[in-house]
């Protein structure tokens, strides 16, 4: 490798005709995924800073309107209850965090069927959401839902109105979202776990280290790089919730309990036509995100360890 | 993968009778969750083949009594239904063909060309990923509503064709599977460009490539959001759509059976693809947690 490279710079100069080829061919390669981020993301991003400062309703002029969508926003009890809502959602990242870890664990000793058991926790991760979600529509139904039938026969009381109730519809939210993401949670934490060199183990037991101490010192440093991949995109997810929702209360809930921002953003552009409304949500929605993103890369590395 | 579980286990040399005791309860919990986990999806098969009655009675069951196997080709003679299907695969075809084809030739032009800007290109690029699709779909329907597009399913093959620049990113960390010198050797014999990437980058990349493309179909597949805002004509609706149009409309009549057996067909190829091809899935998305 080294003769290669120090012979690199002496043809380069020497082939230079040949170096222009191959850059005009590179471009040509990469041309397609610059035009279709050009047309499909870039432009569609300019667009929508510009509408979001209108009242387009998909047909109409873009007529500038004093930010007045953004104004309005402050107001839009709506808006905030959906915000609210996707706040609360998130809850199910640490508790699918916390689960995902211990069980990704316990699949790291010798146990037999481990390769069948990630099989069976991964597969809600790839299931179409609309069919799970249909599934678990039925599941939360008050009447004849299964979950409310075991209930009752486990206790005897009839069980809450999952999805109407305007508290229980956010738990039933978590608890599907839990449900959904566990396994994807398990399977990067697994492959994390099987990266920590079980030398350090044997060390720290030559050292007199007790199980909770190796989770403390060794585990949980080495899995953090792991967790912090999980908690961004969980996040960037978690704030785009919509299918569930849009599934199992297609009317946003009692109250408008269960909407999530892109729920209402949907509804405001699609089902109202107030587009550029839309626009001005969902560039709020952005900048949250972003927000959310910038802050766990800055304090990343008060938890998260980096090896290198 | 499987084979670094069962070692790292068996590394730990003899083990004590008390972490005997301990894999044997951790085995019992695991494997209760494990079950929890997929008795829901259970439930819904069961259901499919429920009498009505059965579904809306006041006490819990799981084994359908009498077994009623109608609903599987009840639905299946529904036009819509297979429409569905059709416009699903309709999408994912060209898509992984076409946006297969201009993924991985970018992908080898990142990874084996010199370019200049080539980093500038590839990050500008990957902010793409980074832009939420709820911030750019509103203005993405006015667009193809403009172009007439959204009678037809050009909305969801058209984007995808030009590549999937979250493919991209993920080969191009991978490309230490073509050694650079077999590419360097090849363009000093004066092999061209497309031929290195026809003949020895692709065959190289196979494994990758095609786990990639897996993991596309069943995004595809899966997708709700885009099918539901671009696609303006019934005719159009892809399975995602259909099943819950059926969800609405059947549940009216009450015929859940009916809406389960839909149910159960649209999961059908995501789960069949994920066991034949596991062991790939799993290596390639916990790669994407380790390397960060």
């Amino acid at each position: 490798m080294p003769a290669a490279a120090s012979q690199l710079p002496r043809k380069k100069r020497k082939i230079g005709k040949m170096a222009m080829k191959e850059e005009r061919t590179a471009y040509l390669f990469v041309l397609c995924p610059c035009i279709g981020f050009l047309i499909f993301t870039l432009g569609p991003i300019v667009f929508s800073v510009v509408a979001s400062c209108t009242d387009w309703t998909g047909i109409n002029d873009l007529t500038f309107n004093h930010f007045q969508n953004y104004i309005d926003l402050v107001s839009d009890e709506e808006f905030w209850k959906s915000l609210a809502n996707t706040a609360i959602y998130l809850i199910g990242i640490p508790i699918g965090m916390f689960l995902g870890l211990i069980l990704a664990m316990g699949m790291n000793r010798r146990i037999p069927g481990v390769r069948a058991m990630r099989t069976m926790y991964y597969i809600p991760v790839i299931s179409s959401v609309v069919a799970i979600s249909i599934l678990w529509a039925w599941i939360y139904n008050y009447d004849y839902g299964p979950l409310n039938l075991i209930i009752k026969a486990l206790t005897g009381q009839h069980g809450p109105a999952w999805l109407t109730d305007e508290a229980m519809v956010k738990v039933a939210m978590i608890l599907f979202m839990v449900w959904n993401g566990l396994g994807g949670t398990i399977i990067l934490d697994l492959a994390g776990l099987q990266n920590i060199p079980r030398v350090y183990y044997e060390a720290a037991e030559i050292d007199g280290a007790n199980g909770w101490q190796k989770f403390r010192y060794i585990t949980l440093p080495l899995i953090s790089p792991v967790s912090f991949y999980i908690l961004i995109t969980s996040l960037i997810g978690g704030m785009q919730v919509f299918v569930q929702v849009q599934v199992m209360v297609p009317d946003g809930g009692t109250n408008y309990s269960a909407a999530t921002v892109v729920f209402y953003l949907f509804q405001e552009s699609f089902k109202s036509g107030a587009m550029g409304y839309g626009c001005a949500i969902a560039w709020i929605l952005a900048i949250i995100i972003f927000i959310l993103t910038f802050v766990n890369f800055k304090f990343q590395d008060k938890w998260v360890n980096t090896m290198d | 993968m499987t084979a670094t579980i069962e070692k790292s286990g068996s590394q730990g040399g003899v083990m004590s009778r008390q972490s005997k005791v301990a894999n044997i309860v951790i085995t019992i919990l695991l494997w209760f969750g494990a079950i929890l986990m997929v008795f829901p999806l259970f439930y819904m098969v069961m259901m499919s083949f429920m009498t009505k009655n059965q579904i809306l009675s006041a006490y819990f069951s799981i084994i359908p009594y009498p077994w009623v196997f109608g609903k599987y080709q009840e639905v299946m003679q529904k036009g819509e239904f297979i429409s569905g299907i059709v416009n699903s695969f309709s999408v994912a075809i060209p898509v992984l063909l076409f946006g297969g084809f201009t993924s991985t030739l970018a992908t080898f032009a990142f990874s084996h060309m010199r370019f200049r800007g080539k980093n500038l290109i590839f990050m500008i690029l990957l902010s793409a990923i980074m832009m939420p699709f709820a911030a750019v779909m509103i203005p993405q329907y006015a667009l193809f509503s403009n172009l007439g597009w959204t009678n037809t399913l050009a909305p969801l093959i058209i984007p995808g064709c030009f590549g999937n620049i979250g493919m991209i990113f993920f080969l191009v960390q991978n490309k230490g599977a073509v050694p650079n010198s077999l590419v360097e050797a090849a363009k000093i014999d004066g092999c061209g460009y497309f031929r290195i990437y026809w003949k020895i980058f692709l065959p190289l990349m196979k494994g990758a490539v095609a786990t990639q493309l897996i993991l596309w179909f069943m995004g595809i597949w899966n997708d709700y959001l885009a099918p539901t805002i671009f696609l303006q004509n019934e005719n159009t609706w892809t399975l995602q759509v259909v099943i819950n149009s059926f969800n609405s409309y059947y549940s009216i009549q009450s015929d859940y059976a009916l809406i389960m057996a839909a149910s159960v067909i649209a999961l059908a190829p995501p789960i069949i693809l994920f066991f034949v091809f596991q062991k790939y899935i799993i290596e390639s998305i916990a790669i994407s947690g380790v390397k960060g």
